[in-house]
């Protein structure tokens, strides 16, 4: 075929001048700046683009819109490519690669083609009867139909395009740019109102810019279009958007819209993201969303050149193109006579329209028949023929209850049908905004009835059909809109329309009659993206599949990617027949966002790699990169793990560490622990309430371990506090904990306690703190500070003093979380990396080790100290971790102590901390593994409890681990087991102390 | 999402808020009083209504201050913003407050033997 066959010169609005090569299926064509991937397509006279779901029947281009439910297209190519795009909303661009999916090995022919032959053993809820049994075989069942239900290709690698979010308030938002929405969005924009218009489109004006028929207000429809435009764009607070759908709508008026920001261009600029997610709160929304034709449901109504009828008009007008050389109109309504008359007017060929009205008048019929276009009125099509395109229709009169048909069948050949089933409003937004929808019997469709929330619809989404209703609603629901949200003003005149107009009046057969009962050869499709056809819709009800919900999993009608645009009422409507009632007595689905897929990446937008997380560094981090050290997360935290020497592996540095960190000296970075300033004359009073233990007589410089619970009397956090002063204590909690412990204080003192005087001030990162640890820790910091007496009787283990190391400004705390004798030494967070290389050199002749947040976890499992999170998940107890010692009896109460009481605390088989020792000093068991008593071959097996923590102990010279066992201290010396993939290891039950555990090391 | 008007920084996104669970639900005072049963009514019940609910807000990504609502479960609805440690004012939120099985609590009792708090 020439290239551009199909393109009509003197219409159509691209750019006739500006030709645009592109590849569909590695072919190479050419189409025209203004063109969608669709219309090109059909200028070239290409109608075969896909194929169906289930039964791979060639399908062709359907609609002109977000409607489509056949033109999915794998769009791009590598990482770039993007399946299940639809060619209609495609606009053209230079080197735009495109590409047919679900289909092998070519879309001319296609090996699935076979399931047509079988279609009457795949009816509907095929995967449901078939692969019930043996319910073992389901996963392999389910990855071959998987693979065979596909659609495009996901794919692979990760997206490498950018995208943004936009966060937008307005007072007036209108959705789609029709004449409705123009009208709306005038009306309000004129006022002052901020007014954003939306448009899902290239260009703005709707349906406008396939309607060259009509004048408005004696000028043509796009001067009109054009002029109203400007006049929006002269008003200061308007926003235009093009090429913007409205996915979603959300409580409280907050929708998100996708802008497409560069699909459209051939060598996007670099400082453009791929598209923009915006995200609208609207004083008042006008949706003028417009309306979805319908298609009909007859025989064989999916072969390509099938298409709707407002598409055929809309690729003539917009795109100048003629869809078929020689066309026939099927219809049950007026609208259809425009595109025989548009099609007549532009040198087409239209065969015949065929009505399934038997009385129709005005204007319309008039000029069709004025034109010399045969009308077979009560009449329809019963048979369709051609394979890859449609060759010819079979038409026969209709019975007078329009169930049947009846006389002679004449065949009439076309390479085109246009078909207009009435028009369904698009009200999926107004449904996600939880409206109410209303049937309209006049219209066989669904109209918005009671609104939700602040929204008007306004055009041909509220059923209306001529544009001037359109032009008139859209003014009343702009400036209404305006007014609510607070301005002024008159909405302009209506302007006068002029246009052809029919009789009005359309005759529902929601399934065209054929001569053959439905099912019985040939196929009546009513979802064409998944392929379900009358037949299947009657076969479900007959099952039982009546309530709409079942019916629309069952047959998956309504499920595809269009979710059901052009199908769902068509659907209704069937299943009512099949139940003899009425379509709102059948019920409806719920729409969801999105309006149309969008993107996962534009949910992520900028917060992908780097930017998906914070990561937060100590003022230390820099030493511990240049030592070579490796990290590991510890909430947003990133800490050194442990500081591999060369030819290390993590084993044997953290067995370094370990052993230096007692016999030598270690030094360890701290500073990600939280910290809390807690100021006020009832700090010590709202300490006692919240930790366990007794507060109120805590010395000034002097520490304490503290334990907090929820009410529940469930572990929440531990940390050392300290006093200050009198009213000023310093508080840490766990490194992951600090926000919630922060959070948690705020709570209670706002919401519980309110009359207490006291404030809770973040000082995480004010702080640097270095921890100093070992034999020798005491000595190496007396060579840098010279201000504080060391000695063991004037700095006592926990206690504080401050005054200076190494000439800056520090508070030292004798407090130790590896049951050595140790320092942690805060100072201000700028002065940190300058503590610790002054620290570093100075300690270099006791050969100071640093070590990382593995040996820290070892050398406190060697003392049998829990971490919060580790030892605890919520559901343990402090008398559960044997730290009843810490648990006030004196106290009349505090967070959690009613609950210390309740019946399931006292249980003996709650699970307790222990020790565990393996037989095999080096087998290290895994954290996580199950324990039992009672051993068997195979699960199930009594399960006990896990283990919780384990590490080889060098210091000890045998693997240790704790975990939570049932009645744990009552197993003390027994043996259990640990059983493992492959093999089972048994442990005895101990004291969770595995070192020093008379703790005398801490006095150093 | 919602908009919600914090009493202090205005009306922000839902985004910015924490959701504070019910509101109005006293700490006993003296909870060696309650038996096991009646603690675990303030410590583990809470409503769940559908319409008027009286529920707690903290503006955590703000101000970090703690509010309360007047919210219709059903229709996300804010009816009432007010104070924490006061009562709503509106003639929903009172009713709700009211009507609710919390006020002959033995809990509830306990807690206001010993504070002033409401």
């Amino acid at each position: 075929m020439s290239p551009q066959s199909h393109r009509v010169t003197e219409r159509g609005r691209t750019d006739k001048t500006r030709l645009i090569p592109f590849k569909f299926d590695g072919r190479d064509y050419v189409g025209q700046a203004g063109d969608t991937l669709a219309s090109a397509l059909l200028a070239n006279g290409v109608h075969l683009v896909g194929r169906g779901f289930k039964y791979h029947r060639p399908r062709g281009i359907l609609s002109a819109g977000s409607e489509e439910p056949n033109a999915l297209i794998q769009l791009g190519q590598g990482q770039r490519s993007e399946p299940n795009t639809r060619a209609t909303q495609i606009e053209l661009f230079e080197g735009l690669v495109a590409e047919s999916q679900n289909r092998w090995p070519s879309l001319a022919f296609d090996i699935g083609e076979a399931n047509n032959l079988v279609s009457r053993l795949l009816p509907s809820g095929f995967y449901y009867k078939t692969f019930m049994w043996p319910a073992s075989w389901w996963e392999k069942y389910e990855h071959m139909i998987r693979r065979a239900a596909g659609l495009g290709k996901a794919p692979v690698g990760r997206d490498p395009d950018r995208y943004e979010k936009h966060h937008a308030h307005c007072d007036v938002l209108v959705v789609g740019s029709g004449p409705a929405g123009l009208a709306a969005a005038l009306a309000a924009a004129r006022t002052g109102a901020r007014v954003i218009l939306a448009d899902e489109q290239s260009e703005l004006g709707g349906g406008l810019l396939s309607n060259s028929e009509a004048t408005i207000a004696g000028k043509s429809t796009e001067a009109w279009r054009s002029d109203t435009i400007a006049a929006i764009e002269a008003c200061e607070a308007a926003t235009l958007l093009p090429r913007t759908t409205v996915t979603g709508y959300y409580d409280h008026n907050y929708l998100t819209m996708v802008e497409r920001v560069t699909d459209h261009l051939a060598n996007p600029p670099a400082h453009l993201p791929r598209q923009r997610l915006w995200k609208v709160r609207a004083k008042r929304v006008v949706l003028a969303t417009g309306a979805i034709e319908r298609p009909l449901v007859f025989r064989d109504n999916d072969r390509p050149g099938i298409m709707l009828s407002s598409a055929v008009r809309t690729y003539l007008q917009r795109y100048g193109v003629l869809s078929g050389r020689r066309a026939l109109v099927f219809t049950n309504n007026d609208d259809a006579y425009r595109t025989a008359l548009s099609l007549k007017e532009a040198g087409g060929v239209v065969a015949a329209i065929v009505d399934l009205r038997i009385e129709v008048s005005g204007a319309l019929l008039d000029a069709a028949r004025a034109k010399g276009i045969e009308v077979l009125l009560g009449h329809a099509v019963v048979a369709t023929k051609g394979h890859k395109h449609v060759r010819s229709v079979s038409v026969m009169a209709l019975t007078g209850a329009g169930d049947g048909v009846q006389g002679l069948a004449r065949e009439i050949e076309c390479d085109l049908i246009a078909m207009a089933g009435g028009w369904n409003p698009t009200v999926h937004l107004l449904s996600q905004s939880r409206g109410k929808l209303s049937w309209n019997e006049d219209l066989g469709a669904f109209v918005p009835g009671q609104s939700f929330q602040a929204e008007t619809s306004a055009g041909s989404c509220t059923g209306a059909l001529e544009t001037a209703d359109c032009i008139r609603q859209g003014l009343k629901a702009g400036m209404d809109a305006a007014r609510a949200a607070g301005f002024k003003g008159r909405a302009p005149a209506a302007p006068k329309v002029e246009e052809h107009s029919g009789s009005g009046g359309m005759r529902l057969i929601w399934t065209v009659p054929s001569t053959r009962p439905v099912g019985r050869g040939g196929k009546h499709f009513v979802d064409f993206q998944n392929d379900v056809t009358a037949a299947d819709i009657r076969l479900a009800a007959r099952e039982g599949y009546q309530s709409v919900e079942h019916l629309k999993r069952y047959t998956t009608t309504g499920m595809g990617t269009d979710q059901g645009k052009t199908s769902n009422v068509n659907a209704l409507a069937i299943l009512g027949d099949v139940l003899s009632s009425d379509i709102p007595g059948v019920g409806t689905t719920t729409f969801r966002a999105p309006f149309t897929p969008s993107a996962i990446g534009l949910y992520a937008a900028r917060n992908v790699g780097e930017f998906f997380d914070p990561e937060r560094r100590t003022m230390i981090d820099e030493w511990h990169r240049e030592a070579g050290a490796k990290f590991e997360h510890v909430g947003q935290w990133m800490r050194a793990w442990y500081y591999p020497k060369p030819g290390e592996a993590q084993r044997q540095a953290v067995d370094r560490e370990v052993k230096a960190a007692r016999d030598g000296v270690g030094i360890m970075d701290a500073s990600t622990l939280g910290k809390i300033d807690i100021q006020g004359p009832d700090a010590a009073e709202f300490l006692n309430r919240v930790y366990t233990n007794a507060w109120l007589k805590l010395g000034i410089g002097r520490c304490r371990y503290g334990l907090m619970l929820h009410e529940d009397a469930m572990v929440f956090d531990d940390g050392v506090t300290t006093r200050l002063a009198e009213n000023h204590f310093h508080m840490t909690t766990t490194t992951g904990g600090a926000a919630g412990v922060l959070d948690w204080l705020e709570e209670w003192r706002q919401t519980e306690w309110p009359e207490m005087k006291v404030h809770f001030t973040s000082v995480t990162e004010q702080w640097a703190v270095v921890s100093i640890c070992g034999r020798k820790s005491r000595e190496l910091l007396a060579e840098l500070c010279d201000d504080i007496d060391l000695s063991g009787e004037a700095f006592p283990f926990m206690a504080m003093r401050e005054g200076t190391v190494s000439g800056l400004p520090a508070r030292v705390f004798r407090i130790s979380f590896t049951g050595e004798l140790s320092y942690e030494i805060n100072v201000a967070a700028r002065h940190g990396l300058a503590l610790w290389r002054a620290l570093m050199a100075a300690g270099e002749k006791h050969a100071i080790t640093p070590y990382g947040t593995e040996a820290m976890h070892v050398l406190r499992a060697e003392k049998g100290f829990i971490i919060v999170g580790q030892e605890t998940d919520g559901t343990v107890g402090p008398d559960d971790l044997g730290m009843d010692w810490i648990v006030s009896k004196k106290k009349p109460d505090f967070i959690g102590r009613r609950s210390l009481a309740r019946p399931d605390m006292l249980k003996p088989d709650r699970k307790q901390l222990v020790g565990l020792l393996t037989d095999d000093p080096n087998e290290v068991l895994p954290e996580g593994g199950q324990i039992v008593a009672d051993l068997k071959p195979a699960p199930p097996m009594e399960m006990l409890g896990h283990i919780t923590s384990s590490y080889y102990s060098p210091n000890c010279g045998h693997s240790i681990a704790m975990a939570l066992i049932k009645g744990g201290r009552a197993r003390t010396g027994e043996k259990l087991f640990v059983p493992l993939d492959g093999k089972t290891v048994s442990v005895r039950v101990v004291e969770p102390k595995f070192f020093d555990p008379e703790g005398e090391r801490a006095n150093g | 999402m919602l908009l919600i008007e914090c009493p202090w920084c205005g009306p922000r996104d839902e985004a910015e808020f924490a959701y504070g669970g019910e509101a109005h639900i006293a700490r006993p005072t003296e909870p060696d009083k309650l038996s096991d049963a009646e603690w675990a009514e303030y410590l583990f019940l809470a409503s769940n209504p559908r319409g008027t609910y009286l529920e707690r807000w903290r503006h955590a990504h703000g101000c970090r201050r703690w509010f309360n609502a007047v919210r219709d479960t059903y229709t996300h609805e804010i009816i009432e913003i007010y104070a924490m440690g006061s009562l709503p004012k509106s003639k929903l939120g009172i009713q709700a407050y009211e009507d609710s099985w919390r006020r002959g609590s033995a809990a509830e009792q306990n807690a206001k033997r010993g504070s002033a708090k409401s």
